[in-house]
């Protein structure tokens, strides 16, 4: 592979740019793989690489129906932020924040990691009491937070109006190395570094059938034939059941739309990402400029990646509460992406009842931000058959009534 | 250079001339311009910077797809930034600012970048800026940040307000050119009921400007009639000004009416935002103009032909002297025609085609004007304007043939659909190569809700292009969508149109075909975001293969112009790249909205005081009086407490606590929520809700109870009343109200929908007053001689009892361990009962108190509260209310949830009363700790505080938490943590804090 650099652009451009390769090779399946990966999203990247990187697995496929990134790593708000309350959530989000640190020297592909800071407001007592709980949980998980006042959230985030006339900011859950990063690049650059291992990225290859001997994975069925292999990751988030059914079992997920919006770009007005739970919204400025604002769920269950309005119109009605300013900034698109929901909203880790099968899903509305994590624990799964990332995530908590459940601390809203 | 013709112009008035500013300079227009063509008319042809290189860039369009010209308007509370000038209308006094440039618009620093467009290639960001990795947030991403964005955001609070409608229509068209028009007739004519909307301020579209002749008469006359037809007819509603934006599942669509944008001081709303459900939906959104790809197509003065058109025939504005035409279809003639007629020059039309063109060809060729037929334009001459064009052969690299001096270039690339409403709610595009674009598969319309086809598509957003075919289809379109409705269409036929045939059009992609590397890296596609033709082709090359990948990668449609312009473009380029057709590389996600709509539109009246309105206790306005420090709870303010005089918060709070504990205290307890379960299954129906028994409560009993919800967790609590034999009243905690409502009739619909009961959330229908402290009962005695003593009227029941002569029914309850009475009144008789309670309780020295109070009162006694005891995430037995779940019923919501492993595990956290060994108060939120770490490195946690508060009574902190096998662990000392790296040491005692024996509410 050849390195990018300023240097490397400099020597394009000497020769129009004719020079650069393939970000990833586009492959025709080989028979058989030690691992494959059902899903090249940001997670099923990660979990490639990693098995790469840290454990030297390298005959590996990563299978996609579509385009690689082209699920919710690519139609998310780009949110990076680590302050769960629960352990196992803080644990697997603080490793993935901290992997986004050094993502683009790591894989010689700039995402564009922003550590702008992530402010959480609080904005009744109730909340207050929340976010202070959150920031002592923090403190003995290692997650650099701090409760902070009025004043410094208006110092932070200027645009911001305090006194909104029904929900003052009493507040906020301040995470300085929390921020965003470019949601593309993450998928792009793992692809990149995975095709450069000799992984096999094939897209437009949609997986039909899953093959087992004796309660055993032994391979797939694909659009593009048949392939073998001696253990099976599906990173496939709302399509999770589908394939869980094809191996076999169920898993406790369903699938809903959830709602996001950008505005037309402007010039710089807001560095920090804000989020405003009690009205439900939240919002940062992209460095194209565009205001992004992600809202809620859609009540109902479906698959189509829409946008619908209902949720739109509380979302900016909220913001405009919030930012007063943004009333007059206009809304250039708005879409929909499938999110795939736990019982206790937070993800599936897990080997499953087929033996070589593991799950990595339900990352609900967190899954970007949790996209190097999940690889980093997805991988030691299925390298040592146990992570301490993971361990907690296992798809047969629900059973046990072990739950995970981070709506305590604050809604829903990543 | 651009000018103002002497006459001319059929949508402005040359009697009403009208002053503006861009960039502070003052101009002139007329009422009925645009701001495009005032600017234009001013001879001011650079109007903005591009995204990326900060290229001077010129007007493009005369409409909604205009991707250059955006300005900033207004100031103040009125500033916006991105308006299209193309879509704005003049007004006098109108005050525009160009944008995306420093120092000014004609001499910008960041123009620089466009000498290094070689070294930033599509996607050059993700390649560079690694290293050193902290400079990636202090100096590249700044840098970055300030060269993007387009406009200033807006600094100041919006001044403007908006609405919303709502309207069912039979048949909703939108698009009110002639093809609208005439679907609107035809419907209308049914007798369903219509709505047509049109974006501009104008009906009839295009086709006054382009001409032609229907049932005998001009198109313009034709229009006439069709306007004042449909104004005449009742069931028919039209706005112009109102914008198609999106359409949504089950024939919801959005209209966007900008209201007062072309006329500031009409007062009301801006911008009006119509949400519309249409049984059927006839998108007539008409076509927009390809540009054409040739090295130098972004420089000011190359326009679309049929903008250059529109701004002489409606706005009488000669974009330049000299036009030079270049096209690779018909309609460009159109224009060529146009402006020879107004007496304009056009030194040559080059047409790509070998063959040219046909009737058209033929009539611009008598007009004198020079034709060349399979040529090209080489490379569009000028800077910050055109100066001339360098013609070559399209079969060619490029080799020039001649140069010929002009002022504009119109081009015409041939026209694509707009076909985004369509495609909104999953209407499906067909490759239509005869005419080289994408159209409406009518086989595969967006579907309702049984599977019918909601939408069709009619005129040239069908693809119909030719006037008469246009017109068959949107009358065909009308007929059909009304008898869809239910209405039956009389027989009649379509309104017959003559024009002159055209030749077919010649895909042109690239210009010239053979174009060279230097040629390429100037032909923009997107001209807004700066995507050129070698970018695309860059994209293909790096595996970017996906129309999705390539867009993201090259940001090719992203501007927000959403790539109007240049989608089918960059397609067939990507296309070519790959070796592949284009149907095979499809098209990016058509989104809504159709242009950008306000953020207030979206919001609509909702703001302010309206948004999520404020609930108000009948005490309100008294609490308000005196001196409440509010805390909202829920969508209702309660009182934390009272301030007198100039105490704080917490010394208020003492005192309120204090009187209650010595003498009396009153609460407005009223957002307590209040549900009546009714009915002869009510109780079967309750002993499933609550944890505990309620069916055997007895009439005039009061019991608490618990709710879980199915995984077994706490998740409301309240005293269960029972009212008569199949009456239960149940109360709950103000912020569950509605959502435990909702919650029983969740399970009664989709459950119990055989169960006789029915639910009321009667919450704001009365009015409660909780009378607390060892006077409570003197304080009742003196407004009633109904017989309240503890005998009478002990405690866990209620009475109806007349306090003067108002009846009320009070509880005899206790959230704090004191005697006390809750009195519950009609809502309208709350406030009077409230003031005679007061005034009767003076002599008690009794005071008001709030939440605060009321938090440690119940504190103190160990009284767990919902939201702070619980988090979703904690069961009755963990709080020790083991007593208040039943053993014997054979289940209840949550039953089953509780049997689970981890929730019967001997080890969870439980409830304790914490005392810090140096009585101070322990901070909201502490965890416990030990010095242990997991696997992941965190710090093992071994309980929490839940609850903690100054106690007045007992003079110290006191506070409640949840600890790892706490009660069997009383009397030990536990480590919290604190934040500054302290240790705050606990000890493990009873919850109960006061008044073990519950001595003083039995009394």
């Amino acid at each position: 592979m050849k390195r990018y650099s300023a240097f490397a652009i400099a020597r394009e451009a000497l020769r129009f740019h004719s020079g650069w390769e393939r970000a990833w090779r586009s492959p025709a399946p080989k028979k058989r793989y030690d691992v494959i990966i059902v899903g090249a999203g940001g997670h099923g990247l990660a979990s490639a690489y990693y098995l790469g990187k840290n454990f030297g697995i390298t005959n590996v496929a990563v299978l996609e129906k579509g385009w690689l990134g082209g699920g919710n790593t690519g139609r998310n708000t780009t949110i990076i932020r680590s302050n769960y309350l629960q352990d196992p959530s803080a644990a697997i989000y603080e490793k993935a924040r901290s992997l986004y640190e050094t993502m683009s020297q790591d894989l010689n592909y700039n995402v564009m990691f922003s550590p702008r800071g992530v402010i959480m407001l609080a904005q009744t007592h109730h909340e207050v009491r929340g976010y202070q709980r959150t920031a002592y949980a923090n403190a003995l998980q290692g997650v650099e937070t701090q409760f902070i006042g009025p004043d410094k959230v208006k110092e932070l985030c200027p645009i911001i109006s305090l006194e909104g006339p029904r929900y003052p900011v009493l507040g906020g859950l301040w995470q300085p190395r929390g921020g965003t990063a470019r949601h593309d690049a993450v998928a792009w650059g793992y692809a990149r570094a995975c095709s450069d291992m000799g992984m096999d990225i094939i897209q437009q290859c949609e997986v039909t059938g899953i093959r087992k001997d004796g309660g055993k994975v032994t391979g797939v069925d694909t659009t593009k034939g048949a392939m073998d292999c001696g253990q099976l990751g599906l990173v496939v988030a709302g399509h999770s059941g589908v394939l869980a059914e094809m191996a076999g079992f169920r898993l406790p997920v369903e699938s809903l739309a959830l709602q996001a919006l950008v505005s037309e770009p402007v010039k710089p007005c807001m560095d920090v990402v804000v989020m405003a739970n009690t009205v439900h919204g939240y919002m940062s400025q992209s460095d194209k400029g565009e205001m992004v604002i992600g809202g809620g769920t859609d009540g109902f269950n479906n698959y189509t990646q829409r946008g619908s309005f209902h949720h739109i119109e509380e979302t900016v009605r909220a913001l405009i509460e919030t930012f007063p300013m943004i009333s007059r900034l206009k809304m250039l698109r708005q879409w929909g992406g499938i999110v795939d929901m736990t019982g206790d909203r937070s993800p599936i880790l897990s080997k499953t009842p087929v033996e070589g099968v593991f799950v990595n899903c339900g990352w609900g509305t967190g899954g970007f931000k949790s996209i190097p994590g999940s690889g980093w624990g997805m991988a030691e799964l299925m390298a040592k058959g146990h992570s301490p990332l993971t361990e907690e995530f296992s798809m047969y908590r629900f059973r046990e009534g072990k739950f995970i459940d981070e709506s305590v601390a604050a809604g829903v809203a990543h | 250079m651009s000018t103002r013709l002497a006459t001319g112009g059929r949508l402005i008035d040359h009697a009403a001339p009208m002053t503006f500013t861009f960039n502070g300079k003052e101009m002139q227009g007329y009422a009925g311009d645009t701001l495009a063509s005032a600017l234009l008319a001013n001879d001011r042809m650079l109007v903005g910077r591009s995204f990326k290189y900060h290229r001077p860039r010129g007007i493009m369009a005369s409409g909604a797809e205009e991707p250059n010209a955006l300005v900033g308007l207004g100031r103040d509370g009125q500033f916006e930034p991105n308006q299209r000038a193309t879509t704005t209308e003049l007004f006098d006094g109108l005050e525009s600012t160009s944008q995306n440039h420093w120092p000014s618009l004609d001499h910008d620093i960041g123009a620089v970048n466009q000498y290094l467009g070689r070294v930033l290639p599509a996607g050059f960001y993700y390649k560079m800026f690694l290293y050193p990795r902290a400079f990636w947030k202090h100096v590249y991403e700044p840098f970055i940040r300030h060269s993007a964005g387009l406009g200033k955001a807006p600094q100041d609070r919006d001044a403007d307000s908006y609405e919303h409608f709502h309207v069912h229509v039979d048949v909703l068209v939108i698009g009110g050119g002639i093809a609208g028009l005439q679907a609107a007739c035809a419907a209308g004519r049914t007798g369903a009921k219509v709505l047509l909307i049109e974006q501009t301020a104008h009906w009839g579209g295009r086709a006054p400007v382009d001409g032609g002749v229907v049932d005998g008469i001009s198109v313009d006359a034709f229009t006439q009639n069709l306007i004042a037809e449909l104004d005449a007819m009742e069931n028919v509603t039209m706005r112009l000004r109102t914008m198609g934006a999106g359409v949504y599942d089950h024939g919801y669509v959005l209209g966007y009416e900008r209201r007062t944008d072309h006329a500031p001081d009409m007062g009301g709303p801006r911008h009006r935002l119509w949400r519309i459900r249409a049984a059927r939906t006839i998108t007539a959104t008409g076509a927009i103009e390809r540009p054409l790809s040739f090295s130098g197509n972004d420089i000011p003065g190359v326009m679309l032909a049929s903008a250059v058109r529109d701004y002489a025939v409606n706005f009488g504005v000669a974009v330049g002297d000299r036009t030079l035409v270049v096209t690779n279809n018909d309609d460009g003639y159109r224009t060529a025609i146009a402006l020879k007629n107004l007496g304009l020059d056009v030194p040559a039309v080059i047409d790509a085609r070998p063959a040219g063109g046909g009737a058209l060809a033929q009539e611009a060729a008598s007009l004198g004007i020079r034709i060349e037929t399979g040529k090209a334009v080489a490379k569009a001459l000028g800077g910050k304007r055109i100066t001339g064009a360098a013609v070559c052969a399209q079969a060619g690299t490029g080799s020039v043939d001649e140069e010929i001096e002009c002022d504009c270039i119109a081009m015409s690339g041939g026209w694509s659909p707009v076909v985004h409403l369509w495609s909104h709610c999953g209407g499906k595009l067909i490759w239509d190569a005869d005419h080289a674009f994408f159209r409406p598969d009518p086989a595969r319309p967006p579907l309702g809700a049984e599977g019918q086809g909601v939408v069709m598509a009619a005129g040239s957003a069908n693809g119909a292009l030719d006037l008469a075919i246009a017109l068959a289809d949107a009358d065909y379109a009308g007929r059909k969508a009304a008898e869809a409705t239910g209405y039956r269409p009389k027989r009649g036929r379509p309104p017959e149109a003559e024009q002159a045939g055209e030749a077919p059009i010649l895909p042109v992609w690239q210009m010239p075909e053979g174009a060279d590397q230097t040629l390429r890296a100037k032909t923009w596609l997107d001209f807004q975001n700066d995507v050129k033709v070698t970018d695309v082709q860059l994209a293909a090359r790096e595996g970017f293969e996906s129309v999705e990948h390539t867009k993201r990668y090259t940001t090719l449609g992203m501007a927000t112009d959403q790539g109007k312009l240049s989608n089918i473009n960059g397609l067939a380029v990507l296309s070519e790249a790959l070796g592949q057709a284009i149907p095979a590389t499809g098209t990016t996600t058509f989104r809504p909205p159709y242009t950008p709509i306000s953020m207030g539109a979206i919001a609509g009246e909702a703001r302010g005081d309206l948004f999520q309105p404020l609930r108000r206790t009948p005490m309100h306005e008294w609490h308000e009086a005196n001196g409440a420090e509010w805390e909202p709870v829920g969508q209702w303010r309660r009182p934390y407490c009272y301030i007198q005089g100039d105490e704080t918060p917490a010394d208020a709070v003492t005192r309120e606590v204090t009187a209650v504990r010595q003498s009396l205290g009153l609460l407005d307890a009223s957002t307590l929520g209040k549900i009546i379960v009714k009915g002869p299954d009510a109780g079967q129906f309750l002993d499933m809700m609550y944890t505990n028994m309620m069916s055997n409560l007895g009439i005039g009993k009061c019991r608490y109870g618990l709710m879980c919800n199915e995984n077994g967790f706490l998740i409301d609590d309240g005293v269960v009343a029972r009212i008569d034999a199949d009456t239960w009243l149940c109360h709950t905690t103000t912020g569950g109200a509605d959502h435990i409502h909702a919650h029983m009739e969740e399970w009664l619909q989709t459950e119990w929908w055989d169960w006789q009961v029915y639910t009321a959330n009667v919450t704001e229908q009365w009015a409660q007053i909780a009378v607390v402290g060892p006077n409570a009962r003197n304080l009742l005695e003196k407004f009633t001689d109904d017989d309240l003593s503890a005998e009478a009227f002990p405690f866990m029941t209620w009475k109806d009892v007349t306090l003067n002569s108002v009846r009320a029914r009070v509880f005899r309850i206790s959230f704090s361990g004191e005697l006390s009475y809750e009195v519950a009144t009609p809502a309208g008789m709350g406030r009077a009962v409230w003031n005679e309670l007061l005034a009767g309780a003076e002599e008690f020295g009794a005071t008001t108190y709030g939440t605060e109070a009321l938090h440690v009162l119940r504190a103190e006694k160990g009284f767990i509260m919902i939201g702070d005891e619980t988090d979703g995430t904690v069961t009755p037995q963990d709080l020790c209310l083991n007593w208040a779940v039943s053993k014997k019923k054979h289940d209840f919501i949550g039953k089953r949830g509780q049997q689970r492993s981890h929730l019967c595990d001997p080890k969870r956290w439980r409830l304790v009363g914490l005392q810090t060994l140096d009585g101070s108060v322990l901070p909201d939120g502490a965890y416990a700790a030990t010095q242990a770490r997991n696997a992941n490195g965190q710090r093992k946690t071994i309980g929490r505080v839940t609850s903690t508060y100054y106690s007045p009574t007992l003079k110290r902190g006191i506070a409640m938490g949840l600890v790892e096998n706490g009660p069997q662990r009383m009397g030990e000392v536990i480590d919290f943590p604190m934040l500054d790296g302290t240790v705050q040491q606990v000890r493990i005692v009873d919850p109960v804090q006061y008044d073990k024996a519950g001595e003083k509410q039995n009394v």
